[in-house]
This record gives C-alpha cells, structure tokens and sequence, in this order.
C-alpha cells in the first residue's frame, strides 16, 4: 500500500533527521563547553588574585608579590599602538583592493600575498621585527617596533574583514552615487564606508583580540622582563600581560600560582572589554542608521 | 510644446563589451522637454544604450563606444568631459529603487552637498521642492528623518526620482523605472514623468509598450535581427505613429506582439 510506504519512509527520515540534528547540536555544544570551561577554569585558578592592588601595582619582591599593572599598561599601549598602523593601511588596502583594482597580474599577487601573511608563523614575524624595526631603522626594542611587528601580523586580519564588508554593499548604491555626480573616493566616504563599518568594526576587534595575546612578535621587539619605571615614550620598552605570563609560568620558581592564573584572566578579560566595547559601537551605529 | 528643440544628436553610435559588437549604426535626434521611449525585446541593448548618455556604461571593464553622443552641441565622449559634471547634468532613475540607506532628508540632500555647501536653510527648501515635484512631499513631510528604506517601493523609487531632481539635471534616464512597482505606483511614476517633461528632457527605457505608448511622445524601436549581430535602430517617430501606423514591418511584428 502506498500509504504505509510513505508512513515507513517518514519515520526513517525523521529517525535520520533527529540523528543529525542531536549529532550537530552536540559538537557545537563541545566547542561552547570548551570555551566556557577555559573561562570558569581561570576564574576558578586566577580570581583569588585579582584584587585592587593586583590591577594598580607594580611587581614586587622579584615579581612573587605586588600587581601587574605595567602589563596592563603595556598591552592596552600595544593594542593601540598596532590599532594606529593597521586600520589605516588595512582599511586602505582593501579599499583599493575591491574597488579600485582591476583583475590583473598585480591584484593577484597582492592578494596571495595577504593569503601567505596571515599563514607566516607569528615567532616570524617577531624575528622580522626584530630585524627591520629593532635594528635597521634603529627603532630598539620599543612600543613602536613591537606594534608595527603586531600591525604587520594582523593587517591581513583587518585587510580582509575590511574587504568582506565591502563586499557585500550592494552595487546599486555605488551606482545610484556616481549617477548623482558623486566620484568615486566621495562615494567610497560617503555611502560604502559607513555601510561597510560594521564589518571592519567586527574585524578590528578579533584583530585586537590577537595583537593583545601574541607572544612571539612582542619578545624580540618590545617585551621587557620587568621594568622598574613606567614607560615615557614610544621608544620605551614595555611589560605586557601575554610575555609576562609566560615569565611568571616558565622563568620564574616559586611564584604564587593564582598570580599566574590571574594575569591569564586579567589578559581574557581586557580583550573581553574591547570585543563588546567593539560590539556595542557597532551596535550603536546599526540602531542609529535605522532610526 | 516646442517641437523642434533637439537635446541629443546621437551619430553613428555603436557599442562594443570587450570585442563584442552590441549596438551599431545608431542615429537619432533626441528632443527638449519631451519624453522618448527606448523600447525592444530583452537582451537588444535598451539599457546600453541609456546608459550611454551618462557614460554609466563605463564602470563596466573593456567596454568602446564609437561614434558621437552630443549634448547641447558637444561631444559627451571627447576626451575634455568631465564624466562627474556630466553625470550631474544628467540624472539617472533605476530599475529598482535604490535609496541609500539613510533617512529621507539625507538621501535628497547627498547629491547636492557633493557638489556645494549650502546652508541648512537651503537644504531645507532643496529637500521640500524636489518632494513636492517628485509628489511625494504630502506622503513624508512630517517623516524626514525615517529610514529610506522603510518606505513601500513606489514610494521609494519617487524619492529615488527626487533625489534626482535635487541636483538640478536637464536630462533625466530612466531604465524601466515602473517594472519592480505595483499598478497603482506605477500610475504614479508615469503622471509624474508627465509632469517633469514640462521641464526636463526624458528618456525611458521600458520592456512595456503599453506604458511606452502611454507615456512618451517619440519612440526608438531597438533590435537584434540575428543573434551575435548587434543591435539596430530599426524605427524612431512619433510614438503615436509608431504604434499605430509603423513604417517597418519589424516594428509591427514587435508592438502586435508577435516576438520578444
């Protein structure tokens, strides 16, 4: 019978449905869990740690005791400092990429160029730092070498978020704009960019999220040990929370183990707040264009 | 109406997409303040050629124009043209509306503002006249401030037509305005046409010759006889004559409904 063939097959579609869809929620659930047990984990080692005098102090007593406020310091200098060399050459870039380059041999190598950039091992980019801007241009081991090191390892981050949200502004605004009179750089200001800042806002902030956790780059060009006086220049070194977590964890017996717990949770936390400081913006601006 | 006043000269105009003929051996005098329908099946270049007399055709790669395209005397495609000013000169209304995505106040001050400062006063007055021309004025007066794209589509494409009337052009193309519309906006859009030709020189592109018939008073019949050949100007007249006594018999084959 016709009808009890349709029933059969339903229940086995349904069967195979409800499989895939348990197996599918289940491994989305496995990456959830991992993250949210990273995070408790670090609360649960690190928060102990965390008190006032922790966030405003220097190391004390060979880095055992005190804060880390240097290293807090120091990365959110970093942070902005790689922010200043990368948005604009990043946004820049894409811009010329999606709507100024034609499709020839020059924007391919361009664009496998980005591809490799964003594949170099980040322990390169550090050597190279060390190279070019520590030494070459005679920059020493300072904010300004290390965030021109961290600019160059996230610019492919910022240069294709950037392009991706400049890809998906429709076309028929460009050429409403142009038909208007507009040339190309006023409507590139006026009606693609504010479109498209969403997107680079969302790629800023993951670029962020790296140049404040990256080790290697920041070791050769600009990581100090321990400084006894905050930085004064952008040619002072700096201490940062990613390479001072790495002193505290390996070269260093003896310190409190929730000291290093909590630089861990602080360096989460602080990328954290740009992620939904980035997000709220965004945010912002998406409820203000709907007005 | 002063019949005789000629906008465009268009001389032996063709179109080329990369080595591809498209349009070829294309004459026709355009006139002042009257509405010229550009009709033909899908596919023969209608749009093309519109576009050809804001050089929009020109953001596509690889493309040539050969012949002259003149505007008040002068040669759109000499070298000397400043493809900005023209485009300023000569409005362009879409197929689809496509207001940006900004309040409606924005949307008819952007082009304007491209091209001088002007006082927020100015703007005001800028921003009331081309509503009103466009007949929208009475439907988003107290609403200047609401997204564009919350407007229903008819609506949208008026505000798309205002917004060309702000920057003050002579010529306005439109590439099949009414087809993404509904019958009632489409009334609209074509007793405002009507309105506007008083004014401004129109060419529209349409792929419906009811709306051809109704709403202009010369007409180009474009077409592709063979396949890989480029398009012709098989006809232009009076639309009234081209729609009821047509000189060729493509032209009858086309508006009795017998291909395309």
């Amino acid at each position: 019978m016709v009808g009890e063939g349709i029933e059969i097959n339903k229940r086995r579609k349904t069967v195979m449905e409800k499989i895939s869809y348990t197996f599918l929620l289940f491994l989305t659930l496995i990456v959830i869990a991992f993250v949210m047990g990273i995070i408790i984990y670090l609360i649960v080692k690190g928060s102990s740690a965390i008190n006032w005098e922790f966030l405003s102090q220097k190391p004390r007593a060979g880095m055992r005791e005190g804060g880390i406020f240097p290293a807090i310091l120091g990365t959110m200098y970093l942070v902005i400092g790689t922010l200043i060399f990368s948005l604009p050459i990043g946004i820049l870039a894409a811009i010329y990429l999606n709507e100024y380059a034609s499709k020839n041999r020059l924007t391919r190598i361009i664009r496998l160029s980005i591809i490799n950039m964003s594949g170099v091992p980040s322990v390169v980019y550090g050597l190279f730092g060390l190279g070019f801007f520590v030494i070459l241009l005679k920059f020493g081991r300072s904010i300004l070498a290390g965030s021109l090191t961290l600019a160059l390892l996230i610019l492919p981050v910022i240069i294709t978020a950037t392009e991706e949200a400049l890809k998906t502004v429709p076309d028929s605004y460009r050429h409403a704009s142009l038909a208007l009179g507009a040339t190309k750089w006023q409507t590139i200001t006026k009606v693609i960019l504010p479109q498209a800042l969403p997107g680079i806002i969302t790629g800023s902030v993951i670029g962020i999220g790296r140049a404040a956790g990256e080790t290697a780059p920041i070791i050769f060009t600009v990581a100090a040990f321990s400084q006894p006086n905050l930085p004064n220049s952008i040619f002072s070194q700096v201490m940062a929370l990613p390479y001072h977590l790495y002193v505290l964890a390996t070269q260093l017996t003896d310190t409190p183990e929730n000291m290093q717990w909590g630089t861990a949770l602080v360096l989460l936390m602080l990328v954290l707040i740009f992620a939904v400081s980035g997000t709220t913006i965004r945010t912002r601006f998406r409820l203000r264009k709907k007005e | 109406m002063n019949d005789d006043k000629i906008k465009i000269k268009v001389r032996n105009y063709g179109f080329y997409y990369g080595t591809v003929k498209v349009l070829s051996d294309v004459n026709m005098d355009i006139q002042e303040n009257a509405i010229t329908s550009i009709i033909g099946p899908s596919g023969c270049g209608k749009t093309t050629f519109l576009r050809t007399f804001n050089r929009m055709n020109e953001l596509l790669p690889n493309t040539r124009v050969e012949g002259e395209i003149i505007i008040d005397g002068i040669d759109i495609y000499k070298d000397n043209i400043d493809v900005v000013d023209l485009r300023k000169r000569i409005g362009m209304v879409f197929q689809r509306p496509n207001p940006f995505p900004k309040t409606i106040y924005e949307n008819i001050i952007y082009g304007p503002r491209l091209h001088r400062k002007y006082t927020k006063k100015q703007l005001g007055s800028i921003v009331e006249s081309s509503l009103k021309r466009a007949a929208l004025w009475d439907e988003v007066k107290h609403k200047l401030n609401t997204n564009a794209l919350d407007l229903s589509g008819g609506q949208q494409q008026r505000l798309c037509i205002a917004r060309v009337l702000a920057v003050n052009p002579e010529i306005i193309l439109m590439d099949e305005p009414a087809s993404a519309l509904d019958p009632i906006s489409t009334q609209k859009i074509e007793d405002l046409m009507d309105e506007l030709k008083e004014n401004y020189t129109i060419i529209i592109v349409t792929h419906n010759m009811q709306q051809a018939a109704r709403v202009s008073q010369k007409a180009a019949f474009l077409l592709t006889e063979s396949t890989g050949e480029p398009a012709t100007l098989i006809e232009y007249d009076d639309t009234n004559k081209i729609f009821t006594n047509p000189r060729d018999k493509r032209t009858e084959d086309y508006i009795t409904g017998r291909f395309g």
